[in-house]
């Protein structure tokens, strides 16, 4: 009780303080007073202090179950264990954006500290900017979404967490997806600072390039952490399935990537300086527009908690508003940075950056129109469509060979200027991509010329990405992101050509087969855990070795709330998954029994794990010369 | 050469001005409409040319056949291990009064013991019961699940569909179309 | 650099023909199995009573079905576009997941399309200025 009060009063002083900052900042670049007070930084730091303050409580409520506070009645229980009480904060509407807020004023602490080289009026402007968005986040909690609204009387006990969010990849998926997303509000905000003060230079992007990085590691983290648990949880084996929630967190790092090559050529060579003001605008957008259309339950999802309307509307006047704000700073600063247009030569570094800027801008506008022209439509003509992977696929695939191909040759491109030389080195590259391209396509058994394409351009970017490896300056941070794309890209084509299953519905004590793997149904077993009760399936699998695997999937059905979910059991080598599931059927003694072949599964994981090295490389070493 | 750079920079702006403010617009409208998704399919003709088999005497025969003699014709699809099927039965039963309707019910993957305990127990108001025993002709009739119900008339079309139990406006509806 | 990246791309072109030309015999009688038929079929399908799943993907009651209903279709003789537009008589457009063209959809496809063209005409413009 008396923690929720705490948890409650505590944001209204944040949201104080915020006022505070805001007209302490406003005040201070008016009197152009361009030292950074420490009260200024004391206040930043209080109404960090605040955020955490509250988050803390709420935690706290949902670890004692505190069913007094509307959000733990709705979303905890008793019998959960501790692990799901704490991450249940964060698992429903109220504690999700509790947890915005606490990540958007923590990366302003982060900012004030990282940037004591900068121009201070650059840096005030900036907190200027950042707090018009705190403000906006604090009154949007306080008014439609407050965390810490009392219930009387007080229940006994809690409504429980949704089943398939119970699970441990799930419960630190918001947070690190969080810190992605959120980590962009500092970009923008620094983006329009530097725009106003003409600080669009080489510094500012060494600079900024920090919270680029940083975001993009975290998008990148939270969007595999997320793709792992649909692939264990959802229960039928895809990791990916272009569901308008995940396109949602794809379009940011799409646009955090091309903004990452972008400042890079802004850092060396003081070129596309609008373009990437422009960028950082559009991944910060991209962000919040991704939590309007998550949170407003514009779209029917498995991550969509709330579908009160007034929600959603508030955020999009709210996104609407700092848009429109964006806008117009760029259109009346943007002479200022414009300096002379430098010249590009044909074949320079600059160049390829504009073709990898163009085709990732490309897949972004597919993922983005395939995500809202349904709505679009929906409301114009009231017609429902539905816009799946084939479409995707379709205009996306394509296009990644020329994409590809690009990186390749990109990396070894010189700024300014570059000589073409020819070696046998580059013709050895060449037969060995053939020759790894046309057997992976002998192996898969497939003879379609189009997947060979594909298969050449992935495997040609992954030696030309190894093969820098032997050069003198190395630069480890684009290797290994480049290696790992490449690699993703070659498992995904591999898992999805030549994945295998069979579903049948059999009792106990039948067997089935699968591309010479006998598979048999041993016994089911009934066990009671604390918030459920599971029905174990025992299956026995003879490999083509006539060596014996056990795979023990589950049927789970919980108490808070009653919903059965199937969890499926894996047995993961090098170079397949084995992936069953079972489901039961009604008024039958049958089974429904699902059983997959999903090759290089782990490759998908190790792949985005190498790129996210890449990433963390980059991170640290930022004192030497960086290329991308 | 400085004017033209102006105008299409103001144009530029303007356009991206409309756009961004066009899509909220459109966004606000979409926040406001009805979530719940069902296709508009009245007016449409059902397709009857597939196999039946009875509940009670496990005979085949054609729904094309079944589909004769009355005005209106009611398909129920239900189970008896769907609860709200349980709650409209009473409906169901009302319905069965109106001597212009002919009450088909549609008993959707189910036990034939089963079955015939749920209608000894709640009543049977179907004057013809089929089996749907791998729910493949309920597809037929475009449904999702039970209860499911499906008003159609002597020309095959539907006239309305419920998805869900049918409740005392429904069957004020269902009775005002049957009596006019 | 860039020579060679021509001359590579020469070479790829040059195998793909030749792949071509000795593959044709096979592509031409591509076997379709009625199982997999029927995993095409609900690949491309959307479980309306799920969030975000293909009827291939469900194991809902209604996907269920609907797997039994296709493969008996099929067994029936019916070809893929008639099944398809079977069920969008039925369920609505909603149901299918690739949006195909038409009317509606024309933007769709051509909007991402058009923005490519002119990205690329922006950047080209940029570059051969000053050759």
């Amino acid at each position: 009780m008396i923690i929720s009060q705490l948890g409650y009063y505590s944001l209204i002083f944040g949201l104080l303080t915020s006022i505070l900052i805001f007209f302490n900042s406003s005040i201070q670049i008016k009197k152009n007073n361009s030292v950074i007070s420490n009260k200024t930084t004391g206040l930043i730091g209080f109404q960090f202090f605040f955020v955490i303050i509250s988050f803390i409580s709420l935690i706290y409520s949902f670890i004692i179950s505190d069913f007094s506070n509307e959000t733990v009645y709705n979303n905890s229980h008793t019998t959960k264990p501790l692990f799901y009480k704490i991450t249940g904060t964060w698992g429903n509407h109220e504690g999700s954006l509790l947890l915005w807020l606490l990540v958007l004023t923590g990366v302003l602490l982060g900012f004030i500290f990282k940037s004591k080289n900068e121009p201070n009026n650059y840096r005030q402007l900036t907190i200027l900017f950042h707090q018009i968005i705190v403000i906006g986040f604090f009154v949007f909690i306080l008014k439609t979404s407050n965390p810490f609204n009392e219930i009387f009387p007080v229940a006994t006990e809690g409504l429980g967490l949704n089943p398939i969010l119970q699970d441990p990849a799930l419960g630190i998926h918001p947070p690190i997806l969080y810190l992605g997303y959120v980590g962009t509000s500092i970009i923008f905000s620094a983006a329009l600072a530097s725009m106003i003060c003409s600080h669009v230079n080489k510094s500012w992007a060494k600079e900024i390039k920090f919270w680029i990085l940083f975001s993009w590691f975290f998008l990148t983290g939270g969007i595999l952490l997320g793709s792992i648990w649909a692939y264990y949880e959802l229960g039928w084996g895809g990791f990916w399935f272009w569901d308008p929630v995940e396109n949602v967190s794809l379009m940011p790092w799409l646009s955090l990537t091309a903004l990452l090559h972008c400042v890079v050529t802004l850092e060396k060579r003081e070129l596309f300086k609008n373009w990437t003001i422009v960028l950082c605008i559009i991944t910060f957008a991209l962000s919040m527009a991704g939590t309007f259309l998550v949170r407003s339950g514009i779209l029917n999802s498995v991550h969509t908690f709330a579908n009160d309307p007034s929600r959603g509307i508030y955020i999009l006047t709210f996104l609407l508003v700092l848009v429109l704000l964006s806008f117009v700073v760029f259109v009346i600063y943007e002479n200022k940075n414009f300096v002379q247009k430098s010249e590009i030569f044909a074949w320079s570094k600059e160049t390829s950056i504009l073709i990898n800027n163009w085709f990732i801008l490309y897949f972004l506008s597919v993922v983005l129109i395939g995500t809202i022209y349904p709505i679009f439509l929906d409301v114009i003509l009231d017609e429902q469509i539905s816009v799946g992977p084939p479409f995707y696929n379709k205009l996306i695939l394509p296009f990644l060979i020329p994409f590809v191909l690009f990186m390749s040759i990109g990396p070894s491109m010189k700024w300014i200027k570059t000589n073409i030389k020819i070696g046998v080195k580059s013709f050895f590259i060449i037969m060995v991509t053939l020759i790894l391209s046309f057997v992976t396509i002998y192996y898969i058994g497939s003879k379609n010329i189009f997947l060979l394409l594909l298969f050449i351009g992935f495997f040609y970017l992954l030696l030309k990405s190894l093969d820098q490896l032997r050069q003198k300056t190395k630069n480890f941070a684009q290797i290994f992101s480049h290696t790992g794309f490449s690699l993703l890209l070659i498992s995904i084509l591999l898992n999805s050509f030549s994945s295998n299953e069979i579903i049948r519905n059999i009792q106990v004590g039948e067997s089935f087969s699968l591309k010479n793997e006998k598979i048999l149904f041993q016994k089911i077993l009934v066990e009671k855990e604390k918030n459920y009760e599971s029905i174990i399936g025992f299956f026995e699998i003879l490999d083509e070795k006539n060596k014996i695997i056990n795979l023990h999937p589950e049927i789970r059905i919980y108490n808070e709330p009653e919903m059965a979910t199937s969890e499926a059991s894996i047995k993961t080598s090098l170079f397949k998954d084995r992936f069953i599931t079972i489901n039961l059927i009604k008024d039958q003694n049958f089974f429904n029994v699902r059983y997959q072949h999903k090759p290089f599964m782990i490759w998908v994981w190790i792949s985005t794990l190498i790129i996210m090295l890449g990433g963390l490389f980059a991170i640290f070493r930022k004192n030497k010369e960086v290329n991308i | 050469m400085q004017f033209l750079e102006k105008t299409r920079k103001s144009i530029f702006s303007l356009i991206i001005l409309v756009l961004l403010i066009s899509s909220f617009f459109i966004f606000k409208f979409a926040l406001q409409k009805e979530k719940i998704y069902s296709p508009n399919i009245t007016d449409n003709q059902i397709f009857t040319d597939f196999e039946v088999i009875d509940l009670i005497e496990e005979k085949k025969i054609n729904f094309d056949k079944v589909l004769f003699g009355k005005n209106f014709y009611l398909i129920n699809i239900w189970s008896s291990w769907c609860e709200p099927c349980k709650d409209e039965s009473e409906y169901l039963l009302e319905l069965k009064n109106d001597t212009s309707i002919m009450m088909i019910g549609i008993n959707y993957k189910d036990k034939k013991i089963n079955a015939l305990n749920f209608l000894k127990l709640y009543g049977d108001p179907f004057d013809q019961i089929f089996i749907d025993k791998q729910g493949t002709v309920s597809i037929n009739f475009g449904a999702y699940g039970v209860p499911e119900t499906l008003l159609i008339n002597e020309d095959n079309k539907v006239l309305k569909k419920y998805i869900g139990p049918l409740n005392d406006g429904d069957v004020y509806e269902i009775k005002n179309i049957t009596n006019n | 650099m860039f020579m060679k990246s021509k001359i590579l791309q020469t070479i790829k072109i040059l195998i793909i023909f030749i792949l071509i030309s000795f593959n044709l015999k096979n592509i031409a009688i591509a076997l379709t199995f009625p199982e997999e038929q029927t995993i095409n079929i609900t690949k491309n399908l959307r479980c309306l009573i799920c969030q975000g799943q293909t009827i291939h993907e469900s194991n809902s009651d209604f996907a269920e079905s609907m797997k039994k209903y296709i493969k008996g279709e099929l067994e029936n003789g019916k070809t893929d576009e008639e099944i398809f537009s079977s069920l969008v008589e039925k369920y609505g457009q909603w149901i299918v997941y690739d949006p195909g063209i038409s009317r509606n959809t024309l933007l769709l496809w051509a909007l991402p399309l058009l923005l490519f063209l002119v990205g690329g005409a922006i950047i080209g413009k940029r570059i051969l200025k000053k050759i």
